[in-house]
C-alpha cells in the first residue's frame, strides 16, 4: 500500500469465542510511526482485534486464533513467544482509565519496577520523561507521590498513557481511550496521539467517527466480524468504496 | 389475610428479639460473674501475676498464662493458614481454570466441617509423633501441633474470602498488569493481593478470632498446663481449655474457682469481639475504594 513498511500485520486470521467466529479471515497491515484506526458497529470485533496485537484474549476461556499477527515480520502466536516480553513491546491504553490504587510516581514506574530496576535516580528519569511525554508532568509534578486515583478522569487517562510510554514501546494498542473522557480531556488525549506517532505506531479503536477523521493516517472498518474496507483515512471518509462503509460513516446504522 | 400478616410479622419480630435477649442474657451472666470474681482478685493482680492456680492450695490469679497460651496457638495457627489459604486463593483466581475453581472450592470448605475433636485427635495421634521424629524435645502435648492442626482447619476460611476478595478486585486493574508486560505472580502479587488487601486483612482477623476461640483442638492435643512462654514444644493451656477444664471438673458452684471461667470468659469474649469489629471496621472503611 505504501513505500513504508508494515510494523504489524495481520494474515489470515480468523477469532473464535467459543463456537462464535469472532473475526473472519482478516488480512491488514499497518505502517510503522502511522496511526491507523478500527471503526465499526459495536460487537464488529474491532476491540477483540485490537487485542490480538498484545495477546491480551489469552485468559478468555475458549477464545482461540487461527491464522498470523506479525509483529515486525515474526508471528507473536508462536509458541516461544513469552507474553510478557511481547507487552513490552506492544503496549496498551484501556477504555476506561485504569491507574493502580498507587501514588503517580508508583504508576508510572511501574513497568521498570518489575522489569527488576530499582535505581532511584533512573527510575525519577524515566517517570519525568514519560509524564513529560504525555503532556502530565505540569499538573502532577508537585504530586507524584500523592495517589493517583485523587486525579481526574482526563488526567487518569494520560498517566495511563505514561505509564506505557515509561517501558519503551513500539507500539501502542488504544482502546476506545477518549470514550470515558469530557470534550476538553478528549481533545487533550487527541492532541496527544497526533505528537505520539512521530515516536510510536498507534492503533486506536473508536466509537467516534470525527475522531478516526482526527487523528488517524489510516481507517479499517469492521462489520460483522469482516474487515470491510480499509484505506486512507481522507479516502476512506471522502469516498468508501463499500456501501455499508457509507452507511455507517454517514450514519444511518451503528 | 391481614391477620395472618400481623402474625408472621409478630412471629418474625420475636426471632430477632429473642436472639438478642439471649446474646444480651450472655453477656449479662458473664459481666454478673466476673464482677463478683473482681471484687476478691483485683484488676491489676488478675493482668500482672504471672502464674495461674486457681485449683491449686496456692492460689494465684493471672490470665497472661492463658493469653500467652491462646495467642501462641493462634499465632502458630496463622502462621500455617496465611501463607497457604493466600496461596490457595491466588492460584484459584489466576491459574485455575474456571471448572477446577468450582470443584476445589468447594471440596476445601469441608475441611471446616470435620469435626474439631477429630482435628484434636489428629494433633494428638498423628502429627506429634511425626514431628517427635525432627523435633525430639517436643512434649506429647505441645503448642505446635495443635496449632499447626488449626491452622488447616482456617485454611478454607482464609482461602475462601481471600479469593471472593481477589475476584471483586475489578478486571480492569488486572488488565493494566498484564498490558504493562506483569507475569502471572506479579501480577497476582504486586497488583491483585494488594489492591485486594482490605478483604485479605478482615478474612484473617475472622480467621483470629475463630483460632482464638477454638477449644477442643487445644483441649486435646495442647496440654492443660498453664504456662507463661512462647515456647511452642512445651505443654500450655488456652483460656478456652482453662473453662472445659473446670466445667468438667468439681468445682462447687458459687466458689471462687467457679467464678474464674467467668473471667477467663469475658476476657475471651473481650478479644473475639474487639477481633470481630476490627474486622467490621476495615471491611466498611475500605470496600468501597475500587468501585
Amino acid at each position: 500500500m505504501s513505500k513504508k513498511t508494515n510494523k504489524l500485520e495481520a494474515i489470515n486470521l480468523d477469532a473464535y469465542y467459543g463456537d462464535f467466529h469472532a473475526l473472519k479471515n482478516i488480512n491488514i497491515g499497518m505502517e510503522e510511526k502511522a496511526v491507523t484506526a478500527f471503526i465499526g458497529p459495536s460487537g464488529c470485533g474491532k476491540s477483540t482485534f485490537l487485542r490480538t496485537f498484545n495477546r491480551m484474549n489469552d485468559y478468555i476461556d475458549g477464545f482461540k486464533v487461527e491464522g498470523q499477527i506479525l509483529l515486525d515480520g515474526k508471528d507473536i502466536y508462536q509458541k516461544n513467544i513469552r507474553v510478557d516480553e511481547l507487552r513490552k513491546e506492544v503496549g496498551m491504553v484501556f477504555q476506561k482509565p485504569n491507574p493502580f490504587p498507587k501514588s503517580i510516581f508508583e504508576n508510572v514506574v511501574y513497568g521498570l519496577k518489575i522489569q527488576g530496576i530499582k535505581k532511584k535516580s533512573v527510575l525519577e528519569e524515566a517517570a519525568e520523561t514519560s509524564l513529560k511525554r504525555a503532556a502530565l508532568w505540569d499538573e502532577v509534578k508537585d504530586k507524584l507521590h500523592k495517589s493517583a486515583l485523587a486525579l481526574s478522569g482526563g488526567q487518569q487517562q494520560r498517566l495511563c498513557i505514561a505509564r506505557a510510554l515509561a517501558i519503551s514501546p513500539s507500539v501502542l494498542l488504544m482502546d476506545e481511550p477518549a470514550s470515558a473522557l469530557d470534550p476538553i480531556s478528549t481533545a487533550k488525549v487527541e492532541e496527544l496521539i497526533y505528537e505520539l506517532k512521530t515516536d510510536y505506531t498507534i492503533v486506536i479503536v473508536t466509537h467516534n467517527m470525527q475522531q478516526a477523521g482526527r487523528v488517524s493516517d489510516h481507517t479499517a472498518f469492521f462489520y460483522m466480524g469482516e474487515l470491510v474496507e480499509f484505506n486512507k483515512t481522507k479516502t476512506m471518509f471522502t469516498s468508501p468504496k463499500d456501501e455499508r462503509t457509507q452507511n455507517y460513516i454517514t450514519g444511518r446504522f451503528g | 389475610m391481614r391477620v395472618s400478616e400481623k402474625v408472621i410479622e409478630g412471629l418474625l419480630w420475636l426471632a430477632a428479639v429473642i436472639t438478642i435477649l439471649i446474646t444480651a442474657g450472655i453477656i449479662w451472666v458473664l459481666l454478673s460473674e466476673s464482677i463478683s470474681f473482681f471484687r476478691v482478685v483485683s484488676l491489676a493482680e488478675f493482668l500482672t501475676e504471672k502464674e495461674w492456680t486457681p485449683l491449686f492450695a496456692d492460689k494465684k490469679f493471672g490470665i497472661m498464662p492463658l493469653v500467652a497460651g491462646t495467642l501462641l496457638t493462634t499465632g502458630v495457627a496463622i502462621a500455617v493458614a496465611l501463607p497457604i489459604g493466600l496461596t490457595i486463593a491466588v492460584y484459584l483466581n489466576e491459574y485455575a481454570h474456571a471448572t477446577l475453581k468450582q470443584v476445589v472450592k468447594p471440596l476445601l470448605e469441608v475441611l471446616a466441617t470435620i469435626p474439631t475433636v477429630v482435628y484434636g485427635f489428629f494433633a494428638l495421634t498423628v502429627v506429634t509423633p511425626f514431628l517427635q521424629q525432627f523435633i525430639p524435645s517436643l512434649a506429647g502435648f505441645n503448642a505446635l501441633s495443635a496449632g499447626i492442626v488449626m491452622g488447616i482447619m482456617i485454611i478454607p476460611m482464609i482461602s475462601s474470602l481471600s479469593e471472593d476478595a481477589i475476584s471483586s478486585v475489578p478486571r480492569s486493574l488486572r488488565e493494566a498488569a498484564y498490558g504493562m508486560g506483569s507475569t502471572r505472580l506479579q501480577t497476582s502479587f504486586g497488583v491483585m493481593v494488594p489492591a485486594a488487601s482490605s478483604g485479605i486483612i478482615v478474612s484473617v482477623i475472622l480467621a483470629i478470632s475463630r483460632a482464638v476461640g477454638e477449644t477442643m483442638i487445644v483441649a486435646v492435643a495442647a496440654g492443660q498446663q498453664p504456662r507463661l512462654t512462647l515456647n511452642p514444644l512445651v505443654p500450655i493451656e488456652t483460656i478456652t481449655t482453662y473453662i472445659v477444664q473446670v466445667s468438667l471438673g468439681d468445682v462447687p458452684q458459687g466458689s471462687l474457682e467457679y467464678k474464674t471461667i467467668f473471667a477467663a470468659g469475658i476476657t475471651l469474649f473481650v478479644f473475639t469481639f474487639a477481633l470481630n469489629n476490627l474486622s467490621f471496621w476495615i471491611k466498611k472503611k475500605y470496600q468501597e475504594k475500587y468501585d
